[in-house]
């Protein structure tokens, strides 16, 4: 219980410093957020948006403890502003529909990869020097020094241009309107398959490292040795005994890549123009859309902290050590 | 030499110890003879080779390019040819010279993080782990909050309000980035500072300041320098990512820019595959030699993979087969016993 209290504690922490954050950032620049849009949009945005911008952030003559609870008392009531390149649509609308295109890349990403991955370390170690550990530890040390984003663009060029198997852009065809039909489903695992390779082939050697020196390390303890010398099957000794037990630390590391599912796709949603908060981002950045952009980041930190929450209650549940501390 | 292969359950020194040991070992190895401990790994031999190709191209740019890197020097987006060895770009300036000027900016964007890292992160984790109590609690609360806030995220939203140049770049992805060294080196000077030596330093009198840098440090040196060689890579990865959104400088030449205008002047979507392969691979060999020194720095440190490997190369030379015994194989020579 004290435990999930402090660490209770520290997400709050962690809240207010990105809140607090956000609320400086367009401080610190030089002038003023409204002015840097006026003078870029020349004219195409009306005055009442930067103004409707200005009374988000809370910029005013006001001193600046009072914008701060002026800026503190909007987040709470979830008024993250309006965005300015889609005036006038309030951000927290369009931060909805792109949660959830980046909750789906990232999940089907990380779920596959850590299946796969831990799979193959379970493997690799238990038969040490043979062919999965002989020739995946090079391969994926060869795989994982690519960029990802940039495997990324090798993956839509060659699959999506040259060859034309999959889709180019976008998370579902344009032709088809948003259903539970079939023919939706259909095309949006369609749209979905090179992106999320893209990130599983980058994602898979982590795992596959992680889970193989857990494992070896878990097969010298003396359970795995006794379950050995009971004469109980391979399979048994490997998954039930040693697996089990050496995944604790992979856990922990899907709960920090939690953060990743959320912010680091963002360079694969911009390759492949996949509608979820990382083009959103970046479109935000690139229409100055200050509202927009911060509401973005919020988000994704609030979802990150909440995860890692999710994952610590549940680590009390796998790991009684815990418990006690 | 015979050997036998034997396994040894935990007698002896327990596994924690002997890596400390070995750490201070491969401290010892580092201040004695960098160049002898390259050359004796063939892991290290590689990856130092490669980077220092690197590092040569991007001093000696301006006499390897052919072309000014932004000059109109042929039709754009012309496949490679003999004049043009990596073909041109969508406006028609020659890949091969900007990727070889793409190298300074993009290695010395790495190099400059990654040294800023590793201090930032050497001076918080190793104060953390020395002083413990509240100080301890202070610097890991901070380390924790920077390490849970998502970096890349962070890192568009300060790119985007900061002035884009070079500088902010590195700016940006030192902040970013240096919380994971400081937690992992936190823990080592942890465990470090319950030796033996360091009370003997303390109860001489000595600073604590001097205990810090001139006890402890040197011997958990492997693990700062594979945490800087770590950072090098994701600096430069990120830079690079950062740079192909645009967040950059786009007028400067690095590998990331490079991608960028690859993107934006439909390098894909014409079939100029030459304007954005460049840049990534150099990435890749860039980043895959960084994980070759590291590997290398994790065999001379770690004497389970080190006993791994001799057991492999053993059962190689000999074709013999390890029995089903799970334990970490031991080498032992057959007089010995």
């Amino acid at each position: 219980m004290n435990f999930i209290l402090r660490r209770l504690g520290f997400y709050a922490l962690a809240a207010w410093v990105s809140i607090t954050l956000n609320f400086f950032l367009p401080r610190m620049m030089p002038g003023d957020p409204g002015d840097a849009v006026m003078a870029r949009m020349q004219g195409r945005v009306q005055p009442e948006t930067i103004d409707a911008m200005r009374k988000a952030y809370g910029l005013s003559d006001d001193p600046l403890w009072q914008q701060y609870f002026d800026y503190l008392g909007n987040l709470m009531r979830g008024e993250f502003g309006i965005a300015i390149s889609a005036f006038p649509t309030p951000v927290t609308d369009i931060i909805r529909t792109s949660f959830f295109w980046t909750l789906l890349l990232g999940l089907t990403a990380t779920i596959v990869a850590f299946l796969i991955g831990n799979l193959l370390g379970i493997i690799g170690a238990w038969r040490r020097g043979g062919l999965v550990d002989s020739v995946m530890p090079p391969l994926l040390i060869f795989v994982g020094s690519f960029p990802y984003f940039w495997l990324a663009l090798l993956a839509l060029f060659f699959m999506g241009f040259e060859w034309g198997w999959f889709p180019l852009r976008h998370a579902y065809s344009s032709n088809i309107s948003p259903s539970w039909s079939l023919e939706f489903v259909g095309s949006v695992a369609y749209h979905l398959v090179l992106p999320a390779a893209s990130l599983v082939v980058v994602a898979i050697g982590g795992w596959v490292l992680g889970m193989r020196n857990t494992m070896i390390s878990t097969l010298s303890e003396d359970y795995v040795m006794m379950a050995e010398a009971k004469g109980l099957p391979q399979r048994r000794v490997m998954f039930n005994y040693a697996a089990r037990n050496a995944l604790l630390p992979n856990l922990t590391a899907f709960g920090m890549q939690l953060g990743f599912i959320l912010g680091g796709a963002l360079l694969t949603e911009v390759v492949f123009s996949y509608p979820g908060l990382g083009y959103q981002l970046l479109g935000a950045v690139r229409n100055l859309d200050y509202p927009l952009m911060q509401g973005i980041f919020l988000i994704i930190t609030f979802s990150v902290l909440g995860a890692n929450l999710v994952m610590d209650l549940l680590y009390v549940r796998l790991d009684p050590r815990v418990r006690g501390a | 030499m015979s050997s036998t292969i034997s396994t040894v359950e935990s007698a002896g020194p327990t596994g924690d110890e002997l890596v400390q040991q070995e750490h201070s070992r491969a401290g010892r190895i580092f201040r004695s003879g960098l160049l002898g401990l390259i050359l004796a790994n063939r892991k290290a031999t590689i990856g130092a080779s490669i980077l220092l190709i690197f590092i040569l191209v991007g001093a000696f740019a301006p006499a390897i390019a052919p072309y000014d890197p932004d000059e109109f020097v042929a039709r754009p987006h012309q496949a490679p040819s003999l004049d043009h060895w990596f073909g041109t770009t969508g406006s028609g300036e020659d890949v091969f010279s900007q990727t070889v000027w793409g190298t300074r900016i993009s290695l010395g964007t790495g190099l400059i993080v990654g040294v800023a890292v590793t201090v930032i992160g050497a001076l918080v984790g190793m104060t953390a782990g020395y002083f413990r109590g509240r100080i301890d609690d202070v610097l890991s609360l901070v380390t924790n909050v920077f390490l849970i806030i998502p970096s890349l995220p962070l890192l568009v939203v300060l790119a985007a309000f900061l002035p884009a140049g070079f500088w902010t770049i590195v700016l940006v992805l030192t902040v970013t980035s240096w919380a994971y060294g400081a937690r992992v080196l936190r823990s080592q000077t942890l465990s470090l500072r319950e030796k033996d030596y360091v009370s003997s330093a303390v109860v001489s009198g000595e600073s604590s300041f001097r205990i810090i840098f001139a006890e402890i440090l040197p011997n958990m040196l492997s693990i700062v320098v594979a945490g800087m060689f770590g950072a090098v890579t994701y600096a430069i990865g990120a830079q690079a990512g950062l740079e192909f959104l645009g967040l950059g400088n786009p007028s400067s030449t690095s590998w990331g820019t490079n991608l960028y205008w690859a993107q934006n002047n439909a390098g894909l979507l014409t079939g100029a595959w030459w304007t954005f392969v460049p840049a990534g691979l150099c990435i890749a060999f860039v980043a895959f030699s960084m994980s070759m020194i590291n590997y290398a720095i994790d065999e001379v440190t770690n004497p389970r993979l080190r006993s791994q490997r001799d057991t492999n190369t053993l059962l190689r030379t000999s074709n013999r087969k390890l029995g089903k015994s799970r334990a970490t194989p031991v080498l032992r020579p057959t007089s010995g016993d």
